[in-house]
């Protein structure tokens, strides 16, 4: 099976699963909604929001409501061992690897269409000044946080305390990519714009998905062997 | 165990007797006074915590593929020293930051990036610890990436631009200033090799004790 047919093919699988019940992505908006709420109460005051929160409320509902997709897509592999069979199917280890991962960036661009206009609505924020730039910030800091989660959930399906463990083992390691974002984000939103500086933070970025990638291909297979 | 076990031991009991010796005789630094001279161990205990984090790193890699279940020994101790080397680090840290900013943290590059560091390893313990059975292979992948992320470590003051003392300043040191960071270096890297000895000693006895309790019990069901 060609490499490229077989990452569609589990990503196709992954879409159409979700598409028949919605369950990730209604589930997943509503909590990210939730989240951006609960910021509203903390960093709203009279009205306004507080200087320069906007871009950590919007990578935070990010992180959380990735966790939470993440954390749902990988349980309903495990309900129906229906891992294991992906994995002795004939496709190649890194193409189930790279089809999870694009199934899961779909997900979370879908979520995250609808929490940017709400925190550029809720947080006065003018986060559509520089499209372009923002457009570069989310997609690649997406990717650096769906690489490392992917991989991580997959390890983490025959494990007893998983729903604690993924947090636990998923921020510490993707926090470079993190800091990057908010920081190249808050460049963006700031009084004065400073776009050097948000494109040395998405070059940052693009670094470490260069690096996280590469490592979940290396060690994805040795992972979930069993 | 090795027969260079106590001959080191011995060598690292002398040097860190010594050591205090040689940092009471250092001159003392004018703007910092007394609390430059945590800077010997705050150092040395780093350089401890990234020697560790490199065998974890390439044990981890050996148990990950070569499937090598003693490396898997190594790899937990040293994860286990990152830790304990962290909490120096991380204690002498804020000291230093009181006397010279006048804060006891600060987020600037180079401590966020050593607090994430060890926040991997104390994951990894936990991921050890509550994760059940076949976890071994799982926390070699995050011994993996801990060990990946020490450039980053490396590198970020450089990046970042702030408080924390660069990366160029310690080559530059004067002689009698530099003679005994590197002597508490050497004897900090040492007591990393003479825990981790032990520690994987301690681990390898635990299996073979495991071993011959179910031996017997088999023979009792006999």
């Amino acid at each position: 099976m060609p490499f490229l047919q077989a990452i569609w093919i589990v990503t196709r699988k992954d879409l159409l699963v979700e598409f028949r019940s919605r369950e990730v992505v209604y589930t997943t908006l509503f909590f990210a909604v939730s989240v951006l709420l609960v910021f509203s109460f903390s960093f709203v005051r009279e009205g306004v929001a507080i200087e320069g929160a906007a871009p950590g409320i919007l990578w935070v509902a990010i992180a959380f409501s990735g966790t939470l997709a993440l954390g749902r897509v990988f349980e309903r592999e495990r309900q129906n061992e229906t891992l294991r069979g992906l994995l002795m199917s004939p496709a190649e280890r890194p193409a189930v690897y790279l089809g999870k991962l694009l199934g899961i960036l779909l997900l979370l661009f879908a979520v995250e269409i609808v929490i940017v206009p709400l925190v550029a609505f809720l947080f006065q924020a003018p986060l559509f000044r520089h499209p372009v730039l923002l457009l570069g910030l989310l997609t690649t800091g997406t990717l650096g946080f769906a690489a490392v989660g992917t991989l991580f959930s997959a390890m983490l399906v025959r494990t007893r305390s998983r729903d604690v463990l993924l947090p636990l083992l998923l921020y510490p390691i993707t926090v470079p990519v993190m800091i990057a974002g908010v920081r190249g984000t808050a460049a963006l939103l700031q009084a004065d714009v400073d776009l050097p500086m948000a494109r040395a933070w998405l070059s940052m970025i693009v670094f470490f998905d260069v690096v996280f990638v590469t490592l979940s291909l290396w060690t994805f297979e040795a992972v979930v062997a069993e | 165990m090795t027969s260079a076990f106590t001959p080191l031991t011995v060598l690292l009991a002398a040097m860190f007797t010594l050591a205090p010796v040689l940092i009471i005789g250092a001159p003392y630094e004018s703007s910092m006074g007394l609390v430059q001279k945590i800077f010997y161990f705050h150092f040395a205990s780093w350089m401890g915590m990234f020697a560790a984090t490199i065998v974890c790193g390439v044990a981890s890699a050996r148990v990950l593929f070569q499937r090598r279940a003693a490396s898997d020994i190594t790899a937990v101790s040293a994860a286990e020293l990152v830790v304990v080397f962290g909490i120096i680090g991380l204690i002498t840290g804020p000291l230093w930051g009181r006397k010279a900013w006048g804060v006891w943290w600060t987020w600037d590059g180079r401590a966020t990036s050593a607090l994430v560091l060890w926040l991997i390893f104390v994951s990894y313990l936990l991921l050890r610890r509550f994760g059940g059975p076949g976890s071994e292979r799982l926390s070699a992948a995050i011994g993996l990436f801990g060990m990946f992320n020490v450039p980053f470590v490396y590198w970020s003051v450089n990046l970042w631009r702030t408080l924390h003392p660069k990366t160029s300043v310690v080559p530059t040191l004067p002689v009698d200033m530099g003679l005994p960071l590197w002597f508490s270096t050497v004897a900090f890297l040492g007591l990393t090799t003479v825990l981790l000895a032990l520690r994987t000693r301690l681990e390898r006895r635990k299996s073979e004790l495991d071993a011959l309790h179910l031996a017997m019990d088999e023979d009792e069901r006999e």
